[in-house]
């Protein structure tokens, strides 16, 4: 906690980003590079052929889209119960990050669904969930940018990030029972090849850095722009 | 395990995969050139009303 | 508890008094019911499979009508801020104005919907289905519908934005209501969907409050 509050001096949160972020990129373009590599190296899967080279990046965009709204959730936690000062702007500049991983993970899913099941769109409990998901992080969106007063609106969104952090395992309970009671067909889940295994921890690792990366970029640029607001305004005086 | 270096060849699967590629490729780049302007942006408004404070 | 019932009966009065309260939301409800035949067809049969979800979604977008409505009204005449003063908790504030809510829309909703069951020629045990599901769930409307009126109710033109927020919040509500329905169609027991129904409702009704109280403090500028 001690070190949570260290760094919400926006001084420090520049340095330390400042210091992190060539190691996240350097990270990211190898972790995507050298999963890619043997993604595409690796020979047919027995039973999805080709398109299991859409599980590597269906399944990352997946796991961020929820990962990032987990991460907005505990900002939003902290925000309100603790106060720290960064957690707002750090939840506010991830939402976008997290709605376009969710939008990836609807346009892989769908895309690897019709080969797999012959259909663009299968109202399964995953992808059903996940287009629940987009709507959640858009009135997550909408709410900040309704609000004008810019202390309310992190409040308030911190409000909602919470309500739908409690909400969403729900949803994907309540869509997963939806799903058995219309006996849809589930996903073809087996266990991952261990040739598969090492490209698809890479790439999901390169995107877990690609946010990373672009969330420090947004959160720093925040920074500047909230420091521009306030030199204006005094300027004003 | 045997590895075919870098092989291409999608076969019939070639219209799922490489537009699933492209548009990840479209959205992820487009979202790191998007936030890379807006911090050029944000520096560049900050350098200058500093320096227009400067004196 | 005096003050709870004052403020419960003040509520149902205004619901009453501006727009019709339950007569615009019993419309509307009706309406939809009408609307999507016309744009399905007439096939009764598959008119009566989609009785509950239609129904349902039609009932959740009644009682969205008047939600806006639910601490709008107090907060432009600056009421909200003298409420807010009571001795009565916020929270239950909230509550008194949450069941206000559901006893001017969503109860009449769900006593008209067998009579729209009918429309769509919903077998009779499965109307009954209809109706429980309706009256346990449509509480759970009026809660997370009073989570985003409290959060939203600053914005002048927040319109669109409270459906928004909270129609994906009420999907397992859709999700369990109309499946009761679908479950008792195939000649299934309901009483999974309706107990999970109700653990939410129950959940609803006891947790929202607290957080459309945080929000109404916030809007209030405490």
């Amino acid at each position: 906690m001690q070190f949570l509050f260290r760094y919400a001096n926006p001084h420090n949160f520049m340095r330390l980003s400042g210091a992190v972020l060539p190691f996240t990129v350097i990270a990211c373009l190898m972790c995507l590079g050298l999963g890619l590599y043997l993604g595409f190296s690796a020979p047919p899967d027995y039973q999805q052929g080709r398109t299991v080279l859409l599980m590597f990046i269906h399944v990352p965009a997946a796991t961020m889209a929820m990962t990032v709204y987990g991460a907005i959730a505990v900002c939003s936690l902290l925000s309100l119960v603790w106060r720290h000062p960064l957690s707002d702007t750090a939840a506010r500049a991830a939402a976008p990050l997290g709605a376009l991983f969710t939008v990836l993970g609807l346009i892989t899913g769908s895309l690897w669904g019709k080969p797999m099941w012959g259909t663009y769109w299968v109202w399964d409990a995953r992808l059903t969930s996940f287009l629940l998901l987009l709507f959640v992080y858009i009135g997550y969106m909408a709410l900040w940018n309704a609000i004008e007063d810019e202390i309310r609106a992190a409040r308030a969104a911190a409000i909602l990030a919470l309500v739908g952090a409690v909400n969403i395992p729900i949803i994907k309970f309540s869509v997963e029972w939806w799903n058995t009671l219309h006996q849809g067909e589930s996903i073809v889940s087996g266990k991952t090849a261990p040739v598969f295994l090492a490209p698809l921890l890479l790439m999901m690792g390169g995107y877990f850095l690609l946010f990373l990366t672009l969330w420090m970029v947004r959160i720093r640029t925040a920074i500047l722009e909230r420091r521009a607001r306030n030199l204006m305004q005094a300027g004003a005086r | 395990m045997n590895f075919d270096p870098l092989n291409f060849d999608m076969g019939t699967y070639a219209v799922y995969i490489w537009p699933a590629y492209g548009v990840t490729v479209l959205v992820l780049g487009g979202v790191t050139l998007w936030s890379i302007c807006a911090w050029r942006r944000a520096k560049a408004r900050l350098a200058a009303l500093e320096a227009g404070q400067a004196p | 508890m005096r003050a709870f019932t004052t403020l419960l009966l003040r509520d149902i009065k205004l619901a009453a008094r501006s727009g019709g309260g339950a007569a615009l939301a019993l419309s509307f409800f009706a309406l939809v019911a009408t609307l999507v035949p016309l744009g399905v067809g007439p096939d009764l049969g598959l008119l009566a499979r989609m009785a509950g979800g239609i129904l349902w979604v039609a009932a959740v977008l009644a009682a969205l009508l008047s939600l806006d409505r639910l601490f709008q009204g107090d907060f432009e005449d600056g009421s909200l801020d003298l409420i807010a003063l009571s001795p009565l908790p916020l929270e239950l504030t909230a509550l008194a104005k949450i069941a206000a809510h559901w006893l001017s829309t969503g109860l009449p909703l769900t006593l008209l919907s067998p009579l729209l069951a009918l429309l769509f020629n919903l077998a009779p045990p499965a109307t009954l289905i209809l109706f429980l599901s309706l009256l346990i769930g449509t509480p759970a409307v009026s809660a997370v519908g009073a989570i985003g009126a409290s959060l939203t109710l600053s914005l002048k033109r927040g319109g669109l934005l409270l459906p928004l927020i909270i129609l994906p919040l009420l999907s397992p509500v859709v999700i369990f209501g109309a499946g009761a329905v679908a479950l008792s169609l195939d000649g299934l027991a309901s009483a999974n969907a309706l107990g999970l129904l109700a653990a939410f409702a129950f959940a609803a009704m006891l947790l929202s409050p607290f957080a459309a109280a945080a929000s109404v403090r916030l809007n209030l500028g405490n």
